[in-house]
């Protein structure tokens, strides 16, 4: 028994010490998307952006004289996973920043891990909106960035008078519909003339919905699909949009979640006309879009891949982290959380992106056409940067809410009308 | 007190390997916790509170095994469904602990959750009454997964349903219940699920000591869960099920009714899983429909396979192998993982069809006749 | 709105007072504005006009396919015909000469929005209702139809006495009777003739009189012609439905034949099935690549493409594994899960994790009309033969042939099989080999409908399970009935309840169903039926 305890007390010891950790000198910068799974479509070519990034700017001379040291971790598409492997990232790692999430949940589940070990994390993808947080900043699209002036150029260029909100059911489209629907009432269209629908993920028989759209825009009415369905779903909802011969000139489809990246794995033929909003695109000419094109495919060794909106986001978090640094001086996450607010660097698009005091951007919203050749054509543009609206106004849970990060408010979910800060977690 | 003790001595009695594999799970679960709490933080010995979720996670994972490795060990039911059970579970005490983060919620309102704010609800759903409370709480996580079970499994077991026809039609119920989840209207949050819990029966999650009494309690559970099913399956009843598991129509022509064991078992087997399941939310901090997949379940057997399957404490040993490999894989070669764990499903098919257990004998029983061999 | 409206008017008198200064060129320079609003304008006026040009005809197709550019040095316009790299070929719109080849740098393109288009496609409709080409004639007046107004009444009248084609003369009869609805004199007949019709037009011209006018016998005539169209529309509707469940159908069915034979037949449960058909849709592509001048045939040749490497690697994979796991049915769950982990990375190593572009062959593509209010999709009616004639095809194998003998006897009588001097390795691989090499072809057929990618594979294995246990396991007609079945309750029942709980509502019922019959739709019976 005595021998067989202390085997059992070596076996445990040898155990638990393999899992902890060690410490490190360099600038570690946490990579945590996605590489297998259903969600390694998109966020491999993440990572793979961080990683250019990364040896560009350790070609310079990396940061405060410190090379950047990349960990990449694969959270598998696994939700639980995300918050396992942030908490890995932040206390064996140790990692200054993270770069990370593709999907809302995957966002959500970290959250409550950063907010407790005050870490940051840059998340690259237009998301609902409805959220704030100190540790988080928010380099893609808001509702407001996208949506909205989307619905606008469909409203006021091309005419449309009824609206197909089409999106998979989860957080992002529901959010997005619902802010939409509130705009377009207030707008002065009639509840007749919006039909709402929402399919599962990877959906893939569209027949009956696209047969329900052609009936739904067949009134005389233009009509237009205002698409939040997500990345797999795409492409047998935009084939049989084709077959059952409903082109952009008919009833335009404007979709928010349709980029150069999935239009690579498109035939795009059947979709030329239709639109996506954005801001950026990869056809949009500027030195250092091109630039920063070139050395994409220098990177990747692959002359065929196409950049899109989310690396660009990645991009633009990136620079700015790295301006932060350098201006409190340290990597230390308060210095550098405080330092982020007002930080400016160039978009690929020719304007500035600035960060602003609610943790999100300013952005161009550019409204794209699919071009045969899998790129879009810009068809219109804001005239200015549309700052990011963490707090909806057309929502009627948040439109009392503001967010300021600055002293003295310090609060991603301030109630105007009550006054109070809640939603904390520290 | 004393005549608990020898009670579960007796029932541990011929079960060395249980024994070796709890006392060790017990020996890293007081090692981690103390290192955990009382030595300083930048001390070398100092385990961090990553290493108590994770650890908490295997050991939640492992009762799921152990579940599993009841029914399907010991009277033969391959469920390609008992992910449901856990998510079930899971969801009973995700639904506690959104209950209980109050007013503290993004939008402040104190009667809902954020995501019913969100989804313009203006009252609770009638599911959802109760939930403030921990003990009601408490009485659903076992109680809905074991009615699902009871009436899967009284439907089932009925008609006859046997084998591979099982298997698929467990497996329909777990991705017939993640599509329902995953559908917002549902009312359980959709895609997202439950998350941002703030703290359970008052104690902050957040806190060190919450972690480390949650670890605690998972490895009680975990023993619980062990006792009791040992204990079920060295009484007569037990004896019964391997029987059935053996050759079903035997003893049912020898006069038994074998649906009531195999319902029985099954109920059980949930209700453990169950449990597995709201211990794992609070030390994961997630809840969302994707434990409900088919694939989740399947790895799950793997799990018990790789463990070896009818021994329990394999079952353990399973859990904790794959999981670890994935922890470790997922960080350190995340290209491989999905070789790793494909090639390990093939291997340990082919080559290991009694798990690791089953290894650990042959090698033992070598060195056994080796030894007795030289001496003669 | 009202600005917008001022300002259109302003910017319509402004170019009407440059129309007068007389010359194609000049009034078309408008066009080298951004505001697409102002295009619109130019290209009403300039193809009013110029209806007799033959440069407007060039101009619109130019502009239609965005092969309309200007040189950035002196603003002429200049029609794009051939592109070699950077290197643009044009020749001038002006005198319709070839231009020197310069760099694309050179030029801008001037561009168009799909509402502009959609302008151009409508007065090109009008410039191609005389062509001699009875496909353009006939699209012409299908986009007449879409805006029909007073002014098309003398191009209408003038086309009807020369057209002979009987389908062109339709839709120009369906254009004139709503003209005369709207705005002729015999408006009863007119609207009686309308009920007829079944576009969407027609129902808007009648709903507009039934809303609008004050004639009560007019208005009870257009009731009348309303309820006979929604009438036939509610058949055609159900039409419809019925074909989109056949088509849904078919492709379960053919997800799901291949598992019928290695589950069915062998038992053997392959969760590496659906990767099986990845690897089809897979072949697709690489044939597509490795052959860009044959897209035409790509999925033609790759149905045998597929069949080889589907099956060989199932054969590989049968030698290899599952061999040695015969008649330990969940042990094949398990090593073959695993197979399918390995093939799905092997994918993700090999192709990228990325979605991959195939394209669909032109005869594939778009719609078989019926009439207005039904049309069926070149795509779902050539999957549904196509995946009948696979089932009928694998029926033959089994039934007809010395092979399907053996494999028949093999799986029935293992022992005896082997006494009667059958080699019955060498008849398991081939059986997985064939299942396997069908998942390819359902995987061909796939790829013309869904994501080609890593994933395809994981959305369809829960569904074939299902049919073919629906189906009943070993019987494959059972999994042609359990398909079609499962295909047409799915889209019946898809309108009322969304399609997640469609889908929810089929498993319950599966679920239940298998209660009732523990063997499926068509159980087999005897002694081999007990496992």
């Amino acid at each position: 028994m005595k021998k067989m305890l202390a085997k059992t007390l070596t076996i445990a010891a040898i155990v638990t010490m393999g899992i902890t950790a060690q410490a490190a000198d360099t600038i570690k910068v946490g990579v945590l998307h996605s590489l297998s799974g259903t969600m390694a479509i998109s966020e491999t070519t993440l990572k793979d952006t961080v990683l250019m990034l990364i040896e560009e700017q350790n070609k310079k001379g990396g940061v405060l004289g410190k090379k950047l040291e990349p960990v990449v971790v694969d959270p598998a598409s696994n939700w639980p996973l995300f918050a396992e492997k942030m908490r890995g990232l932040l206390t064996k790692d140790k990692v200054d920043v993270t770069f990370g999430c593709w999907t809302s949940v995957s966002r959500k589940s970290v959250l409550p891990v950063l907010e407790e070990l005050n870490g940051i994390l840059f998340y690259p993808v237009q998301y609902e909106g409805e959220e704030s947080s100190k540790n988080v900043f928010y380099t893609g699209a808001a509702p407001n960035q996208q949506a909205i002036p989307a619905v606008n150029y469909l409203m006021n260029e091309i005419g449309v008078k009824r609206w197909v909100l089409a999106g998979t059911d989860y957080v992002y489209p529901r959010t997005t519909n619902k802010i939409l629907k509130a705009y377009l009432i207030a707008k002065g269209v009639k509840e007749s003339d919006i039909m709402i629908n929402y399919t599962p993920f990877g959906h893939s028989d569209w027949q009956s919905i696209v047969s329900n759209i052609k009936k739904f825009g067949s009134t005389g009415k233009k009509t237009a699909v205002v698409s939040t369905i997500n990345g797999d779903a795409n492409v047998p909802f935009y084939k049989e949009l084709g077959n059952q011969g409903i082109s952009a000139e008919n009833i335009p489809v404007v979709a928010f979640s349709v980029g150069e990246e999935e239009l690579s794995g498109l035939d795009t033929k059947p979709l030329v006309g239709h639109l996506a909003a954005w801001n950026y695109f990869q056809s949009v000419e500027d030195d250092i879009n091109s630039e920063f094109i070139a050395s994409w495919k220098k990177f990747i060794k692959n002359d065929k891949r196409v950049t899109n909106d989310p690396m660009e986001a990645t991009y633009i978090g990136f620079n700015m982290w790295v301006k932060a640094v350098e201006k409190a001086g340290t990597t230390d996450s308060d210095a550098v959380i405080d330092a982020m607010v007002g930080v400016s660097v160039p978009n690929l698009t020719g304007g500035l992106a600035t960060m602003m005091p609610n943790h999100h951007l300013t952005k161009p919203v550019l409204i794209g056409e699919i071009q045969e050749n899998g790129q879009f054509e810009t068809v219109w543009e804001t005239p200015d940067t549309v700052v990011g609206d963490a707090w909806s106004d057309f929502l009627p849970g948040s439109k009392d809410l503001i967010s300021d990060w600055r002293k003295p408010l310090e609060c991603g979910n301030y109630n105007v009308k009550t006054g109070k800060c809640s939603g904390q977690n520290y | 007190m004393k005549t608990n003790i020898s009670l579960v001595q007796q029932i541990l009695q011929k079960d060395k390997g249980g024994k070796i594999v709890l006392l060790m799970l017990f020996f890293v679960v007081v090692f981690v916790a103390i290192s955990n709490l009382l030595i300083p933080k930048d001390s070398f010995f100092y385990i961090s509170t990553y290493t108590v979720t994770l650890l908490g996670k295997y050991l939640a994972f492992a009762l799921l095994a152990l579940a599993l490795d009841l029914v399907w060990g010991f009277i033969g039911i391959l469920s390609l469904g008992h992910g449901a059970f856990f998510a079930l579970g899971g969801y009973s005490m995700g639904m506690y602990l959104m209950r209980q983060i109050g007013d503290r919620g993004v939008y402040g309102n104190a009667e809902l959750p954020d995501f019913m704010v969100f989804m313009n609800l203006k009252e609770l759903p009638w599911f959802w009454c109760g939930f403030d409370n921990f003990f009601f709480a408490a009485f659903m996580i076992a109680f809905v997964p074991a009615l699902l079970a009871f009436i899967f499994g009284w439907l089932a077991f009925r008609s006859r349903v046997t084998g591979v026809y099982l298997s698929i039609i467990t497996q329909a119920l777990t991705y017939a219940l993640m599509l329902a989840f995953f559908r917002n209207d549902m009312g359980f949050g959709g895609n997202n699920g439950l998350t941002d819990f703030k703290d359970i029966l008052g104690f902050d999650l957040q806190s060190d000591g919450t972690r480390i009494s949650l670890l605690v309690l998972s490895f009680l559970a975990l023993l619980g869960g062990y006792i009791v099913s040992k204990y079920i399956i060295n009484s007569r009843l037990g004896r019964v099920c391997i029987a059935i598991r053996d050759t079903e129509s035997r003893v049912r022509f020898l006069g038994y009714k074998v649906e009531q064991y195999k319902l029985f078992i099954f109920v059980v087997s949930a209700i453990l899983a169950g449990i597995a399941g709201a211990l794992y939310v609070p030390q994961v901090g997630i809840i969302n429909p994707s434990v409900f997949s088919p694939m989740f379940s399947i790895e799950l057997v793997i799990w018990v396979a790789i463990g070896g399957r009818g021994t329990l404490y394999g079952a353990i040993i399973g859990a904790f192998i794959v999981n670890y490999a994935s922890t470790y894989f997922t960080s350190a070669l995340p290209e491989v993982w999905l070789y790793a764990l494909g090639g390990l499903f093939v291997i340990v098919t082919l080559f290991l069809p009694k798990g690791a257990v089953g290894f650990i004998k042959k090698l033992n029983l070598k060195k056994y006749t080796e030894v007795s061999n030289a001496s003669s | 709105m009202k600005t917008i409206f001022i300002k259109i008017i302003l910017l319509n008198l402004l170019l009407i007072t440059s129309v007068f200064s007389g010359k194609f060129e000049n009034d078309i320079k408008p066009l080298l504005k951004n505001s697409f609003k102002t295009k619109e304008v130019v290209i009403n006026q300039v193809s009013q006009k110029y209806s007799e040009n033959d440069k407007l005809q060039t101009l619109l197709q130019a502009l239609m396919k965005g092969d309309l550019f200007y040189t950035k040095q002196d603003k002429t316009f200049v029609v794009l015909y051939k592109k070699e790299g950077k290197i643009y070929y044009t020749k001038s719109l002006e005198t319709q000469k070839q231009l020197e080849p310069m760099n694309k740098k050179m030029f801008k393109k001037v561009k168009t929005n799909n509402r502009l288009r959609s302008t151009i496609r409508e007065k090109l409709a009008e410039l191609n209702l005389f062509s001699k080409d009875r496909d353009i004639r006939y699209n012409s007046a299908k986009n007449m139809l879409k805006h029909v107004s007073q002014n098309s009444s003398v191009l209408v009248q003038k086309a009807l006495k020369i057209e002979k084609d009987s389908k062109v003369l339709s839709v120009l009869n369906e254009i004139n009777t709503i003209i005369n609805v709207k705005f002729g004199t015999d408006k009863q007949e007119a609207i009686v003739k309308l009920g007829d019709y079944l576009s969407p037009q027609s129902l808007q011209a009648l709903k507009e009189i039934y809303a609008s006018s004050e004639d009560k016998e007019l208005k009870e005539l257009a009731r009348l012609s309303i309820a006979s169209i929604n009438r036939s529309k509610d058949f055609y509707a159900f039409v419809e439905k019925a074909f989109f469940g056949l088509s849904l159908g078919s492709i379960l069915l053919l997800a799901a034949i291949g598992l019928a034979i290695t589950f069915g037949v062998m038992k053997v449960i392959n969760m590496a099935h659906g990767e099986m058909m990845m690897l089809g849709a897979y072949t697709v592509y690489a044939l597509q690549k490795s052959m860009p001048n044959l897209i035409e045939y790509s999925v033609i040749i790759a149905i045998p493409v597929a069949f080889l490497v589907s099956g060989i690697i199932g054969i590989i994979i049968e030698r290899l594994v599952i061999r040695h796991l015969y008649g330990r049915p969940l042990e094949t769950l398990l090593a073959t899960f695993g197979i399918s982990l390995i093939l799905q990375q092997m994918v993700r190593s090999i192709f990228s994790p990325l979605n991959q572009e195939v394209k669909t062959p032109q005869w594939m593509s778009g719609a078989l009309e019926i009439n207005s209010a039904l049309s069926l999709t070149y795509n779902r009616l050539y999957i549904i033969i196509f995946a009948l004639l696979v089932f009928a095809g694998i029926l033959l194998v089994l039934n007809k042939t010395s092979l399907g003998l053996k494999v028949r006897a093999v799986t029935q009588n293992r022992k005896m099989a082997q006494a009667m001097g059958i080699k019955t390795g060498l008849i398991d691989a081939l059986t997985f080999g064939i299942g396997s090499g069908i998942a390819g072809i359902a995987g061909v057929a796939l790829s013309q409908l869904t994501n080609v990618g890593p994933n395809l594979g994981q959305a369809y294995i829960v569904d074939s399970f299902m049919v073919v246990v629906f189906g009943g396991v070993g019987n494959l007609w059972g999994t042609l009935i359990g398909a079609i079945t499962l295909g047409e309750i799915n889209k019946f029942i898809e309108p009322v309840a969304g399609a997640v709980l469609a889908k929810v509502i089929i498993l319950v019922f599966i679920i239940l169903f298998i209660q009732k019959r523990p063997r499926g739709l068509f159980a087999q019976k005897g002694r081999d039926a007990e496992d």
